[in-house]
């Protein structure tokens, strides 16, 4: 982050990584070892249904019916697994993986987008109506997103969206938490001094926005894109609702066809390609998180942050 | 639970600090412009569209025929309804204290600075967030079930007969066992946000009063992360009003236990896309939009008012 934003909110959060908080109490606490034995026993509820998928990502549908559950079986068949996976009827796997990158980066990067452009105008301009919009889109939060759906089917219907991507991409556009989230942050993040400054050398509002305002937005962009990241990438609903075509389906969408496809009578069984591509499809969104770690501690602390 | 739950790290303090006053004129409308075209479109338009086909009914001889209130008064009358939203409720008054509050605890510990491998902890619990509903359903489908599951391990290990989790007695424990696994880790870290940013001047202050952890927990730090207490209960009720996910993936491995009108979400959801009754439909929709609003404002109000 730049040095010159002082006012940022990312400043002031404390979990990041290299800047630890000064101590809580004058002495060091003590580790207690009691505790840590009780998180590590929470640890482990959260981690044993991964440690599985991994396991059982390893077997042969045979494998998986006469094994134990949390161990392999004698057959290690992970990459014949993976290969299955992407060859099984086509390729259709691969075509889901990239029908996903494709609602993320449009929906995604459409929604971090224009939280951004309307998060800098909350928080740096007054324009007529804005209070309204803002109760408008906090009141937004609180309706339930299938009360909507329905209705928006219907409409989507009518106006021949339904079945095509853009029924997946329009409704991922609107992230009401990425624009409280930048508003939050671009009100701390630039000076209203440093805009004003621009303005009276004589830029445009347009080159404001993208050479004064946009390089300190920075890490709240970041947090943004990966909220609604995993927000698209794990849609379940919206496409269930919206896509007939399997050739238009989400990895979700496709998973959740295949593992009911056991249960049709004549279908072909397949949970280890089931269990395979769903270990396929958290291995990006977990590295993400991972990678990224520092941006998203810091961008979600800023929701937090004291004024 | 759903997907358009927004992750909320915010306090629920009134507002973020007004702009100054510098110009009031029509060049903001330019930035948030498209925000609001596209917004009106899915938010507003729908919600709309929604209260217009509730007051309709279509039917084969005559078309589409203004019904009045007549949907409202059958959705009033409706027994399915009414036991999908008694389930969700069931659900709610156990499943999110117990997620909470646990996500309380891990928070409270990650914030005493007692524990060793303290950031392994933090991302290891955040990590099923990033878990697809979808995934994190079909893994614990698996596992429940007797026959290739866990289950079915400890049972034959042991030589016991644990319970069927899926059977109708225990189907709804198991979806909330999915649930909390899901978000735990999520409210976690909001709460563990919340607390970070709570000025260290005020535990020296409290130590020097002679206040042990337990007192500087229940009187400084609770305290000080009410806001965001309240927003993650108010965001638990909302999810828990619109399950959908988790029952209807489970759906084919416990056909027995889960009926199509198994959630409020559930039934509007089958009525709409297996009944083509779109205007019920609508109806039950609003019905419960309306519940979820009501419960989550009231809960607002008590939330703010504690101690204020």
């Amino acid at each position: 982050m730049s040095t010159s934003v002082t006012a940022s909110p990312a400043k002031n959060t404390a979990p990041r990584l290299r800047t630890p908080r000064k101590k809580h109490t004058p002495g060091k606490p003590k580790r207690n070892v009691l505790l840590t034995v009780l998180m590590a026993l929470m640890a482990l509820y959260t981690v044993v249904p991964l440690i599985w998928l991994v396991i059982n990502a390893t077997k042969t549908q045979s494998g998986l019916a006469d094994s134990g559950g949390l161990w392999f079986a004698h057959d290690f068949a992970l990459w014949d697994n993976i290969r299955t996976t992407f060859t099984y009827h086509d390729g259709i796997f691969g075509r889901w993986l990239l029908n996903t990158l494709l609602y993320v980066v449009l929906g995604a990067g459409g929604a971090t987008l224009l939280a951004v452009l309307g998060g800098y105008a909350l928080a740096k301009f007054q324009f007529p109506g804005k209070r309204a919009i803002f109760a408008v889109v906090i009141g937004a939060v609180a309706v339930p997103a299938t009360a909507l759906a329905v209705p928006t089917f219907l409409m989507f219907s009518k106006m021949g969206l339904t079945d095509t991507p853009w029924a997946v991409i329009i409704p991922s556009l609107v992230s009401p938490f990425g624009l409280y989230l930048m508003w939050v942050f671009a009100a701390e993040a630039i000076p209203t001094e440093l805009l004003e400054a621009a303005r009276m050398d004589g830029a445009s509002e347009v080159r404001t926005f993208f050479q004064v305002a946009l390089p300190l937005l920075a890490p709240g962009i970041v947090t943004v894109l990966l909220f609604t990241t995993v927000a698209t990438w794990n849609n379940y609903f919206l496409p269930l609702i919206m896509l007939k075509d399997p050739d238009w389906y989400p990895l979700t969408l496709g998973l959740s066809a295949w593992s009911s496809q056991a249960q049709t009578i004549g279908g072909d069984v397949i949970f280890n390609l089931v269990i395979t591509g769903s270990l396929l499809t958290i291995l990006p969104l977990i590295a993400a998180f991972l990678f990224l770690q520092k941006y998203w501690q810091s961008g979600l602390a800023a929701g937090s942050v004291k004024e | 639970m759903t997907t358009l739950q927004p992750p909320v790290a915010a306090e629920a303090r009134p507002a973020p600090p007004p702009a100054k006053r510098d110009r009031r004129s029509w060049t903001g409308w330019g930035f948030i412009g498209p925000f609001v075209a596209v917004f009106a479109l899915v938010f507003l338009a729908p919600i709309v569209y929604s209260i217009y086909l509730s007051l309709f009914r279509n039917q084969l001889i005559g078309g589409n025929q203004f019904v009045g209130l007549d949907n409202y008064t059958r959705a009033l009358q409706d027994d399915a309804f009414w036991s999908a939203v008694g389930r969700v409720a069931l659900f709610l008054v156990i499943q999110v204290p117990i997620m909470l509050g646990i996500a309380l605890l891990v928070a409270l510990a990650l914030d005493s600075g007692r524990l060793y491998g303290k950031s392994f902890f933090r991302i290891t619990i955040f990590l099923p967030y990033a878990v697809p509903a979808v995934v994190a359903t079909l893994m614990w489908g698996f596992m429940y079930g007797t026959k290739y599951g866990l289950v079915g391990d400890i049972n034959s290990a042991f030589g016991v007969s644990l319970p069927d989790l899926l059977s109708p007695g225990w189907v709804l424990a198991s979806i909330g066992n999915i649930v909390t696994w899901e978000f735990v880790g999520y409210n976690m870290l909001i709460f563990y946000s919340a607390l970070r940013v709570i000025p260290t001047s005020l535990y020296e202050a409290a130590e020097i009063d002679g206040a042990g952890q337990w007192r500087i927990i229940s009187s400084i730090k609770l305290p000080a992360i009410r806001g965001a207490l309240v927003i993650a209960t108010i965001f638990s009720i909302i999810g828990s009003f619109q399950l959908f996910n988790e029952p209807s993936i489970l759906r084919p491995l416990a056909l027995n236990s889960i009926t199509t009108d198994y959630t409020p979400n559930f039934y509007t959801y089958s009525l709409s896309f297996n009944g083509q009754q779109h205007n019920y439909s609508a109806t039950v929709a609003i019905i419960m939009g309306v519940i979820t609003m009501i419960v989550a404002y009231a809960v607002q109000l008590r939330g703010m008012r504690k101690g204020a």
